[in-house]
């Protein structure tokens, strides 16, 4: 089977759908690949880099689409200036394309692929269920974008973003509130933190508190309790009440933060505007807001997709395009997305469409120009866990424990009881009865003893110390004889300490609990 | 008064007693557990004087001396002194107990035929036992608290041989006790007595100071069983209940102690710190941690402070030791009119007594509710700007997570490190109690502030009182 990579057309794409590394591993799945010349140049790929690892290089698009049974591009088939031609005309009849299609939107290039009687996968319907992470170029876009974000953030940012101490004075790090913490939140969040910068975050998704914690920023919260988490793990949209209060949080966060990152989207639906005109005029002069759902509409009211704009002194960066700027790299974890699909489709030699197979039934769009799409709902979808990184803290040290041997504690319980059984035999009736409130009291102690807080473990030493102090009535018991005797004077004197410790030990308890309040 | 009335006035006595630990549980309660073991106690010496004393004067001479001992001690100590208070107060029931068994021997007459004489006897022994130990360990701690008696462990050659030999010695003059006719067996008391008053003495001497909480509470719960004990010869079952009581409360404590610093009850009991090594517990050489320690004055860590968003405060034994414990909460409020969220963070075994940092917070009026746990506010760490240790150190030394060779491996210790920056007030690079170095002074994020913990947290208070003022006139 031919793969063909053509060279994208879209103006500003920098990625392409393979680099020489994924082409090498699209070969040793059995697959012919060939490049259309420069298709990897704006991603830093010389056609060099493709003929060494053992792909042809071709000359000319319409060649490499009619010489193809499959084509991997990135962005879906558009009008191709330089030939006056459709690319979805391009493809052979009956061939195969993957790619972004969006076709909830692009109704009509579907149309036009059905009429070529095309397969078509779109990467951007890969389900999110756990087996599919690895061909979830979605997920690989995002990661990129909400670091890209960063990065532009804080080219356009005037300051550092870690806080230090120099020589000539002190520096302030640098406030940043991601709004939306799914995997491009996250990584904004680590790229951020990484920088150095206090980072806080915001999700009507309570689940991901969590992840966003464990990136190391703080999750702001509302006081209104509503769970915003919708099906597979996207965000819905969720009610007027928790809206406003979510609204007035913002309010109040853009006044305190120097750059702002909304990556805020609900599937199928205009970006929520989260950021008024208010907020923005409200931050700091030299802030930045980068709104990753420009393409939306974006989060942003000042926000011009694909522009940047200063507006009351602040820096709106509306790209729709961070993925590209970042292109080696997109390119490679797309290109790896997609020959993971490929491999789960059967590699070169049993390559096929199987519609019993999650993955390829929620992106196959049409098979043999007929519409499958949008695949029938399934079972419930498995939120893919977020690329978090874990914490780098070392690992707590294994507590020792004292480990008891069964064994040893059956043969203690054994003499306890044989001992006990001796002293049964012989211990007179009063001496027994004794022993059972002495135990039961022991036990009583016990279960009331691990009750108390730590807090208070100085007065439950004070009041335990002055009911110790009850052995004054041992003293008493004996006080009574002639004021002369040996025993008397034992006794007077046991009196006079145990008096000392009663007084003594509530008295201090008595100061002790009034110091304590809230 | 008949003798069934006492006996239901005791327990009621009990019950009273019982509630009052159960009030102990929490803040709010704690007051009213308070007043039921006052009532209780009242309860019980009054059926007792009403219904058993026959002359009164003594008893009131005492009594009457006695509370106003008690009472004045009581009100003058102060709370950072509550630890030696404790252990004097230990001493004064292990005395009463040691008395108590020998009046006791010497008030009925010995019956060696019988069963119930026997046991009276081998009761009155090991009350006296009991006692004796108790008196004489608390009177060391007492000292050692008070820095009459050197803080470091005594550690003889041959330390477990000899208490051993005491240990059968006094089994040995156990022997010769109940095998005596009369009241022949006295010497044999006494003897035991110095014996086990020895015993006391050598135990804890052996012990650190770092390890006086669990001391303390160790020798609380003896006191208890010196009470219980008392009981069994007097066959009197309040005496025994309360025993009871305070001994598995003393125990509780001694446990969470010893769990506090992962180390077994018995090698604090009998080995003194770093028992493995049967010596005293040298810095071992090579390891000692290399790096530069970076120092910052009063007025760089009121400034990195008055940044913060979220501080928090470790306060040790040298912020009992230099009374700093109202400034640093001044200290906190201030943070707090800030919007500072402000915490501090009470190591189980911080201080020289359990919950010994609870109550000098308490006492300079910090609420409860912003003190926490170890267990609360450990994972809190990361997202903490500043942490400020007030003269504390192997509660927050990293080496206990991650130095298997270091003696404190295992004890789980506040993770301090894991903040934005650490400051620690120290007098100086000396190594805590446990002789044991610190890495996370030479970590990059950790910077000392040496000097006296009251006169640093009295700078960093008028700098921060300075600054405000001087925000609030622009």
């Amino acid at each position: 089977m031919k793969i063909g990579i053509p060279k994208e057309i879209r103006p500003g794409e920098r990625r392409v759908a393979a680099t020489p590394e994924t082409v090498s591993r699209l070969l040793k799945l059995g697959f012919e690949v060939q490049v259309e010349s420069h298709a990897g140049a704006g991603a830093s790929f010389a056609d060099a880099d493709y003929i060494a690892i053992g792909a042809t290089i071709m000359r000319g698009a319409r060649e490499l689409w009619a010489q193809s049974d499959l084509i991997l591009k990135v962005q879906p088939p558009e009008q191709h200036t330089e030939l006056g031609v459709h690319e979805a005309e391009l493809l052979r009849e009956g061939g195969t394309l993957v790619s972004f299609i969006w076709p909830a939107k692009n109704g009509q290039l579907v149309e036009r692929l059905a009429a070529r009687r095309a397969t078509v996968l779109a990467m951007d319907q890969v389900p999110r269920i756990t087996r599919a992470q690895k061909m979830d170029a979605l997920s690989s876009m995002a990661n990129i974008a909400g670091y890209r974000a960063v990065i532009e953030a804080a080219s356009f940012y005037g300051r550092f973003f870690t806080g230090q101490m120099t020589a000539a004075g002190k520096v302030p790090p640098a406030k940043v509130l991601v709004i939306g913490a799914g995997v491009a939140g996250l990584a904004a969040i680590g790229a951020a933190r990484s920088l150095g910068a206090i980072v806080r975050a915001f999700d009507t998704r309570s689940e991901v508190r969590e992840q966003i914690q464990s990136m190391g920023a703080e999750f702001l919260e509302v006081s209104i309790q509503e769970e915003g988490a919708g099906a597979g793990g996207y965000a819905k949209t969720m009610s007027p009440e928790f809206i406003a209060a979510e609204m007035a949080l913002f309010a109040k966060q853009a006044k305190d933060v120097d750059i702002i990152i909304t990556t805020a989207l609900v599937p199928g639906k205009a970006a929520p505007v989260l950021i008024t005109e208010e907020m923005v005029s409200s931050m700091r002069q030299g802030s930045v807001v980068v709104d990753l759902a420009a393409e939306a509409g974006g989060n942003c009211a000042v926000t011009r997709p694909g522009e940047v704009v200063t507006q009351h002194g602040v820096t709106v960066i509306g790209y729709v395009d961070l993925p590209s700027r970042l292109a080696p790299t997109a390119s490679q974890l797309y290109g790896s997305n997609l020959t993971h699909l490929l491999a789960d489709m059967g590699g070169a030699k049993s390559f096929h469409v199987d519609l019993e197979d999650a993955v390829v039934r929620g992106a196959i769009v049409l098979h043999e120009g007929k519409l499958v799409w949008p695949a029938p709902k399934s079972a419930p979808i498995h939120v893919p866990p977020a690329p978090g990184r874990k914490s780098l803290a070392p690992a707590p040290a294994p507590a020792k424990t004292p480990t008891v041997h069964p064994l040893r504690s059956a043969i203690f319980a054994v003499v306890a009881l044989v001992l006990l059984g001796l002293l049964g035999s012989v211990a007179p009736k009063e001496f027994v009865s004794h022993l059972t409130v002495f135990v039961l009291a022991c036990f009583v102690g016990w279960q009331v003893v691990w009750n108390v807080t730590p807090a208070l473990h100085t007065p439950l030493m004070s009041v335990t110390n002055a009911i110790s102090g009850i052995i004054l009535v041992g003293g008493m018991l004996q006080i009574s004889g002639p004021i002369s005797s040996p025993v008397t004077l034992l006794s007077a004197a046991a009196v006079l300490l145990a008096t000392i410790n009663i007084c003594g030990g509530f008295f201090v308890t008595t100061r002790m609990l009034r110091m304590f309040q809230r | 008064m008949p003798e069934s009335l006492t006996t239901i006035a005791y327990l009621v006595a009990g019950v009273l007693f019982i509630l009052s630990l159960a009030g102990l549980s929490t803040q709010k309660t704690a007051r009213r557990g308070n007043a039921f073991g006052i009532a209780g106690m009242l309860l019980a010496l009054g059926i007792t004087a009403a219904g058993h004393v026959t002359s009164y004067g003594a008893l009131a001479v005492a009594v009457a001396g006695g509370s106003v001992i008690g009472a004045v001690l009581a009100l003058r100590v102060e709370m950072t002194s509550m630890p030696e208070l404790v252990a004097a107060l230990h001493s004064f029931v292990g005395l009463a107990a040691v008395l108590v068994g020998v009046a006791s021997y010497l008030g009925t007459t010995p019956d060696t035929e019988h069963a119930e004489g026997i046991i009276h006897a081998v009761e009155v022994f090991l009350g006296v036992f009991v006692g004796a130990l108790t008196f004489t360990g608390s009177v060391v701690a007492f000292g050692k608290l008070k820095g009459l008696v050197r803080s470091k462990p005594l550690l003889l050659p041959g330390r477990h041989v000899l208490n051993l030999l005491l240990l059968f010695a006094s089994v040995a003059l156990g022997a010769r006790f109940l095998g005596a006719d009369g009241h022949e067996g006295l010497s044999s008391l006494l003897i035991m007595t110095g014996v086990a008053g020895l015993l006391g003495v050598h135990l804890v001497l052996a012990i650190g100071g770092a390890d006086m909480p669990v001391v303390v509470s160790m020798l609380n719960s003896y006191s208890g069983w010196a009470a219980a004990a008392a009981g069994f010869m007097l066959e009197n079952d309040l005496l025994i209940i309360t025993g009871a009581l305070v001994g598995s409360s003393g125990a509780i404590l001694s446990y969470i102690m010893c769990k506090a610093m992962n180390r077994s009850f018995w090698s604090v009991i009998f080995g003194g710190f770093g028992a493995d090594e049967g010596s005293a517990p040298a810095k071992r050489e090579g390891s000692e941690p290399q790096g530069e320690v970076t120092s910052v004055t009063a007025s760089e860590t009121a400034a990195l402070l008055r940044d913060a968003k979220q501080v928090v405060i470790v306060p040790g034994y040298g912020m009992a030791v230099a009374h700093a414990q109202y400034p640093v909460y001044e200290i906190a409020a201030l943070l707090q009119k800030q919007g500072i969220k402000v915490r501090f963070a009470i190591h189980p075994v911080a201080g020289r007594l359990p919950g010994h940092m609870n109550v000098l917070l308490a006492e300079a009026k910090v609420p409860y509710d912003i003190v926490l746990e170890m267990e609360e506010i450990n994972e809190d760490f990361p997202d903490t700007d500043v942490v400020l240790v007030i003269g504390a150190n192997d509660i927050v030394n990293p080496g206990a997570l991650t130095d298997s060779s270091s003696p404190i491996y295992g004890m789980p210790v506040l993770e301090v490190w894991k903040s934005k920056a650490t400051i620690v007030m120290k007098r100086s690079m000396a190594s805590g109690y446990a002789g044991v170095e610190n890495p996370l002074f030479f970590l990059e994020n950790t910077h000392m502030l040496f000097g006296d913990a009251k006169k640093n947290v009295d700078a960093i208070l008028t700098e921060l009182r300075a600054a405000l003022s001087s925000a609030a006139a622009e």
